[in-house]
Order: structure tokens, then C-alpha cells, then sequence
């Protein structure tokens, strides 16, 4: 089987760099070009700098790509520049690895370390001196934003519920991604409270890391392990049933990145991806057919804007939140019209790179301060805690509306696991 | 008129020329150079960019293999900037009969050309993009060189030992006082100004030229037939090895990974006018059917330019003038004072640029011969200036390079990364050189995009430099471009399509270059 080990032997990123007429259009949409010099744009480090990649890597500022997708999203001659970019990131850190992006790209472990004693942990990463430390030590920004622990798990508050209707539509597997399950347990339990209120068994079989933040860091066998280890898992749930996530950049994963950037063609992956679905894109899909109840969704007068996040872009699946918040009587929504929120998974938590992704996501924070300085929603888990870094709007996952319209809790209010 | 003195005129500059005067001038000659165009402008820049090992004449040219193995190893030495040494494979394809690998290692044996089996699982390690049907895979020395790194590099060296470049001189005749040659009169392309050097000796080094510099002093005719090869350019590289079929030589059997390209040749068809060679669109196909066959997958890669050079080969009684490939590519000096009774004319043909070196070291030993002195050759115990010891040319380097200025320098030529600042540099050294003369030195245009992109930012600079008017600037960019099409034509389909299209709609519909003013005669 084909390994994407090195960028010799990333033929089919590689070879789309022919297709490159130098239009620029990347670069016009590259929000980390248009903040800082020190990033020479997509269409330098793709595919005119992978012409001159051979044995040692030499152009170590391609580190300054957030890997955010945009760039082979808008590319008119379907160039893969952001993987071109992200396999060449990965042979360029095989050999020195800081130990910082070692330790933010595993999620999981956080998770662990984190719940049992969310209040002290919330309180060190709240404690500037602290901060402060981590910055000189381990090269996390003292001002990034962190996730806030829980002291409950997802998954154990799952194995607690009881869902409050009987079954009507059969199962559905959920993938609640590993920040669902230790830190934005609020947006899993209200997907699945959804879920269950339509009339869905709600399926949750152990699952780990998709590999994602280890892919984004350039750590490719450790994340090629994880997200096949995550497809047999997911596989393990009832078969052929859709599996439907919250976690919007690790379905993504799934979906198509551990296929396009790190080769992983593993038949199981490929199953698991071709039923993964965005939580907004599924239901959007029974709205079309007609099997989305939507007399019963209650009004809500608001206007949120709405940021899509790039990882979600890059699925090509357009925006479903924005239809299906829209189908909330009385709900406005406002899109930021912003291209990235400059976190990127986790490039803005970078001591170097943290002053980059703030500017990266200055239009967007104007935005959502002129809009609704209190609200705002977006689907991933770490451009929501930039946004609310940068902002201190609280700002939701669009499903957390949905659960609030069919009058199963307040969309401001955490339903569980927080401290 | 302009009056110059020399002991020794060197007709031509190409390798085998620059060799000659850095020869000539090492041991103590006053040396002068001509071309009637600018240096490497002929075969010397028309070729794949092969650093023979040898290994592709082992079999049916055995004494050219060694020469060229011994003289791999002298270039890589002496000119490291010039020369990647990116090794080479010889791979049997299911095509080809593995019993020639046989023939092949005893032939390298023989020859003395290094040269090893290893398992063909190891060779598609290294080569993922080989054909995975190989049977058996040989490793050895080839390289790559850049042809116009190697000519400059030589030159300057020649230069430092006192010897004048003059390009863009075109020798008009050859004088002659009864049986001795006493000067070369020139005419300088640039400026319109006749040129006579005194001397005592011309060596003609014109290549596939070299009859008509024999004509010109009035000698019985040189039977040169120029050997027409045609090769494509992908823009990247496919592999970073040098691939070789394993097989008797045959056409389209190299593919050679030079800079940021990798080059398949070859064809061979016996041509009579070097000045202009055609590329069929039958050989360009011809030449990705023969890459298909090493890297599959190769015809739907992207050509970006394909070119003709003529080998400069002399007629051989041993073999029929129509099999030009197997003509020996040995070199042999023809003495005109035995064959035409003019004494102080040599005429060197054959030959390949991997051993240039050597030729020039033995038409300057005839020279000697023929003026009963000798000096010792020095030119392989002399690095060349502006190289490094032992720093050999890397694909990397212009990126290495871009990341250390990036803040501080603008990229001009994007595709070949090639700086403001290293455009400026070399216009300053050559004000009067037209933009193909700076691309052979700099890359500029060459890359995938063609020039649609960098051809009209140099023309600003050269003129915001104060360089040349406005008119000329336009003139200079319309030549350049038209050059550029000459490649293009033949190879256009697929992406290159694209390209093509995008860079006409700057050029022709934002630009409007033709109808720009520019001057009526064609520039130089």
C-alpha cells in the first residue's frame, strides 16, 4: 500500500502541481499572506518551492502555513496545494520535532489529564504567572486560547442518560471527536439530545483521536495510526448506519485529509468516511426530504453571525449551518464572511505564531463584536475558543440552536459536564 | 575597424571552444575566443544535461566509456557548481531483453566504468515512480550538468589567465598569407564593427559550424553531418536520478532530472543546416511513448518545452553517413596543412560534452605539435572560478537561497526563482545582452510558466536600470517570447494548454505587445 512518507513519494499531491498556471488566486485568499511577510503564500511553498524539494528540507517558513485548506479550496486548476504544503511540513519535522507539538497534538492524553482535576486545571490556565511558564518552557502563547475542562466526560454522562423518546428511525452512530468528549461535552450531549428527540437510537462505540492535530503538527505515523484505529472503530458500530459528528475538522479527517495528504487508503477508512456526515449537513438532509420536523422548532429572536470554519470549507460541502439555523423561525443569520479565524487546530496557540493568527482573525472578531457581541456560532471546537478568546461573545455549535428550538434547553446554557 | 593580436584564435563557444582557450591560455598562449553569438548558445546548451558515467557506451562505443568516465569524475571536480551528482540506473523494462544487462556489467567491466546490480525492489525505492515491471536495475556514476554553468565557469577561468571572450563576433574569413594563416576577420553582431585579429594559429571549434569555418578559409569541405536530437522537458522532476534504458543506444532512452525539470531524449536524424532544426510533433510524441515506458504515467505529465541540438559529428568511413547515432563519438582533430596545405588551422569534431575537457587538451597538444614546443595541460588540476571545492550543485539551492533573502529581495522569475537582485547583477555585467543571453546564465522563463509571467517584469527592469529604451525593451521581449514559442509549439497539450492560454490573454490581450513600438529590425 501507498505510505505518504516522504514528499518523494507523494505522487498524486506532487504531480498536481502541474496543473499550476501561477494565476495567483491562492494567494489572493491566503489570510495568513495578507497579515504577515514572513509567510511566502501557497503558491510559493506549493507548487512552485515542491519543484525544488529533494532530500533536505531548506525552506523551514513554510511552517508559517496554517494548513486552513483555503488555498486548494479556491484553486480553479485543482492544484492540492495545502497538502503539497503539509506533506512537506511533515518531512521537514521528522527529524526535529519540537517538543510543544508533540504534546498539543495529542488530545486525548490532555483529556485525561485534564478532567479528573478540571477546576485546578482551568485555574493554572487561567493564572497568568503560570502561562507565562508554559510560554518560555514549552512555546505555547501565554494569551492563547485554551479549552476549559470539565469535570464529566461525554462519555460518561452517555453511559448515565436516558433518551427521553422511543425510537423511531432506527440507529445512527455518533463521533463525537476528542474535544466533544473532554471539553465541548455541552455540543455532544445537545447533538445527541437532538438526535434522540427526532427519533434516533444514538449509537456511541469507543473511539479515539482522529490524528488530526498529529497530521496538522507534521507527526504523520502517529496520526495514520490513530485514524485507522478510530475507522475500525467507528466500523465497529452497527454497520451501514450514518455516522453523524459534531466535531466538524475530524470528521474532515475521515472524510478526506488521511486520504489526500497522508495516502491512507485503507478500505476501512474509506467505508467509515463515505457515511461520515456533518451534524448540520444530515440534518439539512432530512429537511430536504421532508423528514426533518420543523413545525415543531420554536422561535428565537437573534442575529448570530455565523463564521464556517476552514476545515469544513474544505469538504466542499458549502455551509448547511447557515440553511439550517435559518429554518429556526425568527433566527438571523449574519456569515463573517471571514476567511479564517487564525487558530488553524492548533497554529495560533504557537508562542511564535500567535500574533499571526490574532491578525489572521481580526476581520472575523470585528465581525462577530459588530454583529452580536454576546453570540455567536461555529462549528469546530478550537476556532470557538478563539473566537471567544478574542471576543468573550460565547459562541455555540449551530446545533446547540437546534437543540434550544425544539425546546430541549437554552442555547447559551452548558447542559452538562461543566464546572 | 578594431585591430587585436593573439597568438591563437578559438572559433567557437561552445564546450569544446571555452575548453580550448582556458587551455590554450593556461599554458601561456594570448588566447581570444569568437562566437557569433553568445556563449553555449549551440549544442553546448541543446542537450539533456547528461554527466555521462559512461555506462550508456559501454557496449558500443567502449573507449568513449572510459573517456567519459575518467572525465566525470575530472568536471566534477574542477566545475562542482555545474554538476549535480545525482547518480544513475540502468533498468531493463519488460520491453527490453534482460540478457543485455550481461553484456552491459561485462562492457563496464571492461571500460572500467563503475557499475553494480542491485535488486529492482531497491531501485523503485529510491525511484518510486519507476516503471515497477523492471526486471534488473544497475546503479552508476551519471550526473547532470548544466551546460551553460559549465561553458561561463570555464571561460572565466580562461579569462583570469588572460584570454579575451568575444561573442557575438561572426568570423567572415579566415586570412591566409600563401600556406599559413595569419588572422580572423569579424564582424561584431552587436555594434556593426569589424573586428581583425592577427595570429598565428585558429582553431576551429565551431561544432556543427565547423565546415563553414573550414570554407571560410577557403579548404576543401569538412564533411560535418549534423546528428538532429530533440528533447522534452516535464515540468518537475519525475525522478531524481538519472534513468537510463538498459539497451543498445537506441532513441528516447535517458530521462535526466537537470534543475527543477527532468529531460527525456533523444532522437537522431542526419540534418544538413544546424541553424535550423525542427521538432516534429511525431518525435515529441515518439519521445513520451519512450518515457511512458520507464515512468508510467509520463505522457499525461506536463511538458513544458521541448528543443533540437546537432551533434557536432564528423563524418566516419566505418559507418554508413546515414547512422549518424553510431558514428564514433570519439574526437578527431583534422590537420589542415596535410589536407589542404594551410598550416595554423585545426578543425576538432566529435566528441560530447562530458569529455570537452579532453578534447581540448588534444587539439592544443596538436597545435604544439604542429609548432614543435610543448607545456603541460593543467586544466584538470584547476577548479574553475566562482566554484566551491566539493560543492556540487543541489536542487535545493535556489530555495535555500529565496529562504534566506526572502525578506529582503523580490522574486522576479517565480517558476525558477530567480531574484531582482540576481537579475540585476548580471545586467550590469552585460548591458548589451538580449534576454536569452541573461536567461542561459539565470534561468529566467523557464520554468512551467514560460516567461507568461517574468518576461515583462524584466523588460521594466531592464529598462528602469537605464539599460536600454523603451524600444528596445520591447523589442527584447518580443524576441524572447518568440524564442520561447519555438519550444512550445511542438509540446502544447494538457496543462502547458492552459498555460499557454492564460500567458496570451497578459501577453497579447492585457499587454498588447505586438502592437507596442519597437524597433524594425530584429534585435540582437
Amino acid at each position: 500500500m501507498l505510505e505518504v512518507d516522504s514528499y518523494e513519494h507523494n505522487v498524486l499531491a506532487r504531480a498536481s502541481l502541474d496543473h499550476c498556471v501561477k494565476c495567483t488566486i491562492c494567494e489572493t485568499q491566503c489570510p495568513v499572506m495578507r497579515v504577515t511577510p514572513l509567510f511566502s503564500g501557497p503558491k510559493y511553498v506549493g507548487p512552485q518551492a515542491e519543484r525544488y524539494r529533494h532530500g533536505e528540507s531548506v525552506d523551514h517558513s513554510l511552517d508559517y502555513c496554517s494548513s486552513c485548506g483555503t488555498c486548494t479550496l479556491v484553486c480553479p486548476q485543482g492544484v492540492k496545494i495545502a497538502e503539497l504544503n503539509s506533506v512537506a511540513r511533515a518531512a521537514m519535522k521528522r527529524d526535529h520535532m519540537p517538543l510543544r507539538d508533540q504534546i498539543i497534538s495529542r488530545t486525548t492524553l490532555l483529556g485525561t489529564v485534564m478532567t479528573p482535576v478540571a477546576p485546578i486545571a482551568n485555574a493554572v490556565l487561567k493564572f497568568k504567572p503560570a502561562r507565562i511558564v508554559a510560554e518560555k518552557t514549552v512555546g505555547i502563547h501565554r494569551d492563547a486560547a485554551m479549552p476549559t475542562a470539565q469535570l464529566t466526560t461525554f462519555t460518561s454522562w452517555f453511559k448515565r442518560h436516558t433518551p427521553s423518546t422511543t425510537p423511531t428511525r432506527g440507529k445512527i452512530i455518533f463521533f463525537h471527536g476528542c474535544a466533544g468528549k473532554y471539553f465541548e461535552v455541552d455540543t455532544a450531549v445537545k447533538a445527541v439530545e437532538v438526535l434522540e428527540h427526532i427519533g434516533y437510537e444514538v449509537v456511541v462505540p469507543k473511539q479515539g483521536c482522529c490524528g488530526m492535530p498529529l497530521q496538522s503538527n507534521g507527526i504523520f505515523d502517529a496520526a495514520r495510526k490513530s485514524v485507522r484505529t478510530l475507522a475500525g472503530q467507528l466500523q465497529a458500530g452497527p454497520a451501514g448506519v450514518p455516522i453523524v459528528s459534531t466535531a466538524a475538522s475530524c470528521a474532515g479527517m475521515i472524510r478526506h485529509e488521511a486520504r489526500e495528504i497522508m495516502g491512507v487508503t485503507d478500505d476501512a477508512l474509506i467505508e467509515a468516511g463515505s457515511r461520515t456526515y456533518d451534524i448540520s449537513e444530515f440534518l439539512l438532509g432530512l429537511a430536504d426530504k421532508g423528514e426533518l420536523p420543523l413545525d415543531d422548532l420554536k422561535r428565537i429572536d437573534t442575529e448570530v453571525c455565523y463564521h464556517a470554519p476552514c476545515q469544513l470549507k474544505g469538504q466542499g460541502m458549502g455551509t448547511p449551518a447557515v440553511q439550517l439555523l435559518q429554518l429556526i423561525p425568527g433566527v438571523s443569520v449574519v456569515e463573517s464572511g471571514a476567511t479564517c479565524c487564525g487558530i488553524a487546530g492548533t497554529y495560533g496557540l504557537k508562542k511564535e505564531k500567535f500574533d499571526v493568527g490574532q491578525a489572521v482573525g481580526k476581520p472575523l472578531f470585528d465581525k462577530v463584536k459588530e454583529v452580536n457581541p454576546e453570540l455567536a456560532v461555529c462549528d469546530t471546537e478550537t476556532c470557538r475558543w478563539q473566537i471567544r478568546n478574542a471576543t468573550g461573545a460565547q459562541v455555540v455549535h449551530p446545533i446547540a440552536f437546534i437543540h434550544e428550538a425544539y425546546g430541549l434547553g437554552k442555547a447559551t446554557e452548558p447542559k452538562a459536564g461543566s464546572v | 575597424m578594431r585591430k587585436l593580436r593573439a597568438d591563437v584564435v578559438v572559433v567557437g563557444g561552445g564546450s569544446t571552444g571555452v575548453g580550448v582557450v582556458r587551455d590554450a591560455a593556461m599554458r601561456g598562449y594570448k588566447a581570444i575566443l569568437v562566437d557569433r553569438a553568445d556563449l553555449a548558445q549551440g549544442t553546448s546548451g541543446r542537450f539533456h544535461g547528461l554527466l555521462h558515467s559512461g555506462g550508456r557506451y559501454v557496449v558500443s562505443d567502449p573507449e568513449s566509456a572510459t573517456e567519459c568516465a575518467e572525465e566525470n569524475a575530472i568536471v566534477t571536480r574542477i566545475q562542482p557548481h555545474a554538476v549535480e551528482t545525482t547518480g544513475g540506473l540502468f533498468v531493463v523494462t519488460p520491453h527490453d531483453d534482460p540478457a543485455f544487462g550481461d553484456q552491459f556489467l561485462a562492457g563496464a567491466l571492461k571500460a572500467k566504468v563503475p557499475a553494480r546490480e542491485i535488486d529492482p525492489a531497491l531501485a523503485l525505492a529510491r525511484e518510486p515512480r519507476l516503471n515497477p515491471g523492471i526486471l534488473r536495475a544497475f546503479e552508476v556514476e551519471d550526473g547532470t550538468v548544466d551546460g551553460w554553468q559549465l561553458v561561463w565557469s570555464a571561460a572565466a577561468s580562461a579569462q583570469a589567465y588572460g584570454a579575451e571572450i568575444l561573442s557575438y563576433h561572426e568570423v567572415v574569413a579566415v586570412e591566409r598569407t600563401g600556406e599559413a594563416v595569419t588572422g580572423v576577420r569579424c564582424l561584431n553582431r552587436k555594434t556593426g564593427e569589424d573586428v581583425t585579429i592577427e595570429c598565428g594559429f585558429v582553431l576551429n571549434c565551431a561544432g556543427p559550424w565547423a565546415g563553414r569555418i573550414a570554407n571560410a578559409a577557403g579548404c576543401q569541405p569538412v564533411d560535418v553531418v549534423p546528428g538532429r536530437g530533440i528533447m522534452v522537458a516535464m515540468a518537475h522532476r519525475l525522478v531524481n536520478t538519472v534513468v537510463n534504458r538498459c539497451i543498445y543506444p537506441a532513441d528516447g532512452d535517458i530521462l535526466v532530472p537537470i534543475h527543477t525539470v527532468c529531460v527525456i531524449g533523444t532522437t537522431d536524424h542526419p540534418t544538413t543546416d544546424p541553424d535550423h532544426l525542427e521538432i516534429p510533433r511525431e518525435e515529441v510524441q515518439q519521445m513520451l511513448d519512450a518515457g511512458e515506458e520507464l515512468i508510467p504515467g509520463f505522457r499525461d505529465a506536463r511538458a513544458v518545452h521541448a528543443w533540437a541540438g546537432a551533434r557536432p559529428l564528423i563524418k566516419d568511413k566505418h559507418v554508413a553517413a546515414t547512422d549518424t547515432r553510431h558514428m564514433s563519438r570519439g574526437m578527431s582533430v583534422i590537420d589542415h596543412r596535410e589536407r589542404d596545405g594551410l598550416s595554423g588551422l585545426l578543425t576538432i569534431g566529435g566528441g560530447k560534452l562530458t569529455t570537452y575537457r579532453l578534447m581540448a587538451e588534444h587539439i592544443v597538444n596538436a597545435m604544439e605539435e604542429q609548432l614543435g614546443v610543448s607545456h603541460p595541460c593543467r586544466t584538470a588540476d584547476e577548479i574553475c572560478p566562482g566554484n566551491v571545492p566539493g560543492k556540487t550543485y543541489l536542487i535545493t539551492d535556489r530555495l535555500h537561497e529565496r529562504e534566506e533573502d526572502r525578506l529582503s529581495d523580490q522574486i522576479i522569475c517565480e517558476c525558477e526563482l530567480m531574484s531582482r537582485s540576481m537579475f540585476i547583477d548580471l545586467l550590469e555585467k552585460f548591458p548589451q545582452a538580449s534576454f536569452d543571453d541573461l536567461r542561459r546564465q539565470l534561468r529566467v522563463g523557464m520554468g512551467p510558466c514560460q516567461g507568461g509571467f517574468c518576461s515583462s517584469r524584466i523588460a521594466g527592469l531592464t529598462f528602469e536600470e537605464g539599460a536600454v529604451d523603451i524600444e528596445r525593451a520591447t523589442g527584447l521581449l518580443r524576441l524572447f517570447l518568440e524564442n520561447r514559442w519555438i519550444g512550445l509549439w511542438p509540446i502544447l497539450s494538457g496543462d502547458q494548454v492552459r498555460q499557454a492560454a492564460l500567458d496570451d490573454w497578459i501577453i497579447q490581450g492585457i499587454l498588447d505587445v505586438d502592437h507596442l513600438p519597437h524597433p524594425a529590425k530584429e534585435e540582437i
